[in-house]
């Protein structure tokens, strides 16, 4: 390796491993929006991922290659629990559940001494690489790519357009919003091992509904024609407050203007591409 | 024995009696009409027949198994389609995609299958497509598989609409003002189309309020009127039915004409 680009990868390794951790998360949220449902637990989910994974490798000491599948498992279960009941009614209930389950969660981080409370969790072995972080990326966008094309991809198609016909068309409209949520469920909580084990120390604030907002914009920026327009979206908005730093303050105002933005003026999101929904 | 046959069929809101003990047995085979004036049931009557609104009362059995409490989704592989009185085609999917989404209760492969690309998966897939092209092909827009649906003419759209119910080749095919908003050419070719699908094999449901389309495609007509229904039987019987004439222009008007025609 040339010494200007170990200096570069040096410098900037925690960017480059926020970039993927971030492109995995635009994919958590790309998820659920593709079946035309609104969730903003990605932070929370995100929380819990992070949380259960640090956890797992401080107080019981497990190896990284099983702390990282088994971060999914707590996100999943406040999932089912959060998503078996919402998702019966039609309309924003969905949202707003998540939404409070972010909050409550951060008040638990908050009050909970095993976690740290406000301090948060210190000293977390750095064990995620960029070549995890990346190569599980690039898995998650083969793979909802891939599911695009066929059948189930065309279901979520239809049922984000019109969630009647695609019934009628014999679309288990809930099943498959369940699913969404589940598989949003997965990549956020993968994604949380990874920024956790990357950044050596996670707090209760990083999961509220800042980070659910911004998470939303990846995805509304990029827009979620195809899972990886949701990732460009990403890119974009993780490296613009590096390039703007002295707007760094603003940013939460930065992030709103480019989502009432991005709603009047691009529908679609910056990569409008409309996938093909067939394999032959 | 019947295919469809409900028993008592009713659904109450508030203050309302939509659909008032509605009992109809449709044969196997054939075109068969549900008629009645604006508001008078014949649409929340398919709503629940195709399971999207609850009955509040009664029971429904379709090919021999009771569908009363059974959700929208499971009629597809039972062999039920229908179409929508507001076309509800998949605006931002192609032609061709629109009538593969018809196919999604046949289709088994798990994830697993998908995304490793399994053989099974890749074959159900190409025999979908060639489902799909026959499909576009009986309504005549074969040519059109590959345009964004949205960019169809409304008369495209009804076709679109009952191809990608015709796909999976059913037993019912639920159509809902299949005729509304369209001319006297387009209603003709349509009407001609129904006759097709009948004679295929499927039997068509629809209802309608264009009585010429009606009275000369239909084997069978039953009518609804406040939801509850007044005559069922031959077509040209329903002309001479006096509750019929009389739910169509009122009792007043039925009178007059009577008296003038003896």
């Amino acid at each position: 390796m040339p010494a200007w680009l170990d200096d570069f990868l040096w410098t900037y390794q925690n960017l480059i491993n926020t970039l993927g951790v971030n492109g995995l998360l635009a994919l958590s949220m790309y998820v659920v929006l593709a079946v035309g449902q609104l969730s903003l637990g990605q932070a929370a989910f995100m929380g819990l991922g992070a949380y259960s994974s640090a956890l797992m490798t401080m107080k019981l000491h497990l190896p990284f290659f099983v702390v990282l599948p088994a971060s999914c498992v707590v996100p999943v279960l406040f999932a089912l629990a959060i998503g078996v009941p919402t998702l019966r009614l039609s309309g924003v209930y969905l949202a707003i559940a998540t939404i409070g389950l972010g909050e409550v969660l951060r008040t638990v981080y908050l009050n909970v001494d095993l976690v740290g409370g406000a301090l948060g969790l210190n000293g977390i072995p750095e064990r995620a690489e960029a070549w995890m972080i990346y190569g599980l990326l690039v898995v998650a966008i083969a793979a909802l790519w891939l599911i695009g094309r066929s059948h189930v991809g065309r279901a979520m198609e239809a049922m984000r357009q019109d969630p009647v016909a695609a019934s009628v068309m014999g679309v288990d409209v809930q099943r498959y919003q369940l699913g969404a949520l589940l598989a949003s469920a997965v990549l956020a909580g993968i994604a949380g091992c990874l920024s956790a084990h990357q950044s050596s120390f996670i707090g209760p604030n990083e999961y509220g509904f800042e980070p659910a907002v911004t998470i939303l914009s990846f995805a509304l920026l990029g827009g979620i024609g195809t899972p990886v327009a949701s990732v460009v979206g990403a890119f974009i908005l993780t490296l613009l407050p590096e390039l703007l730093r002295g707007f760094s303050d603003l940013r939460l105002v930065f992030n709103g203007l480019i989502i009432v933005a991005a709603v009047l003026f691009l529908p679609r999101g910056l990569v409008a591409l409309r996938m093909r929904r067939r394999a032959a | 024995m019947s295919l469809l046959q409900t028993e008592g069929l009713t659904r109450r809101y508030a203050g309302l009696v939509a659909v008032d003990a509605v009992t109809l047995a449709v044969p196997q085979g054939g075109v068969h009409a549900v008629i009645g004036p604006n508001g008078a049931g014949k649409t929340t009557f398919f709503n629940m027949l195709s399971g999207l609104v609850p009955p509040s009362e009664g029971t429904m059995r379709f090919a021999g198994q009771d569908i009363t409490r059974g959700k929208a989704h499971r009629r597809a592989a039972l062999g039920m389609a229908r179409t929508f009185q507001n076309i509800r085609v998949f605006t931002e999917m192609t032609v061709l995609e629109n009538v593969l989404t018809g196919l999604h209760a046949g289709m088994a492969c798990g994830l697993a299958g998908v995304v490793l690309r399994l053989s099974g998966f890749r074959r159900a897939e190409r025999a979908a497509v060639v489902a799909s092209r026959a499909a576009l092909d009986a309504v005549g827009l074969a040519d059109h598989a590959d345009a964004l649906s949205g960019s169809l003419s409304y008369g495209d759209q009804r076709r679109l609409e009952i191809a990608r119910a015709m796909v999976a080749k059913p037993r019912l095919l639920l159509l809902d003002e299949p005729a509304a908003g369209m001319n006297p050419a387009e209603t003709e070719s349509l009407a001609g189309l129904v006759r097709r699908i009948a004679d295929g094999g499927t039997t068509v449901l629809l209802v309608e309020h264009d009585m010429g389309f009606v009275m000369g495609l239909s084997d069978s007509v039953s009518v609804l009127n406040f939801g509850r229904l007044i005559y069922s039987g031959t077509p040209a019987q329903a002309r001479s039915e006096p509750a019929v004439v009389e739910a169509y222009l009122g009792a007043r008007l039925a009178e007059k004409l009577r008296a003038r025609h003896g």
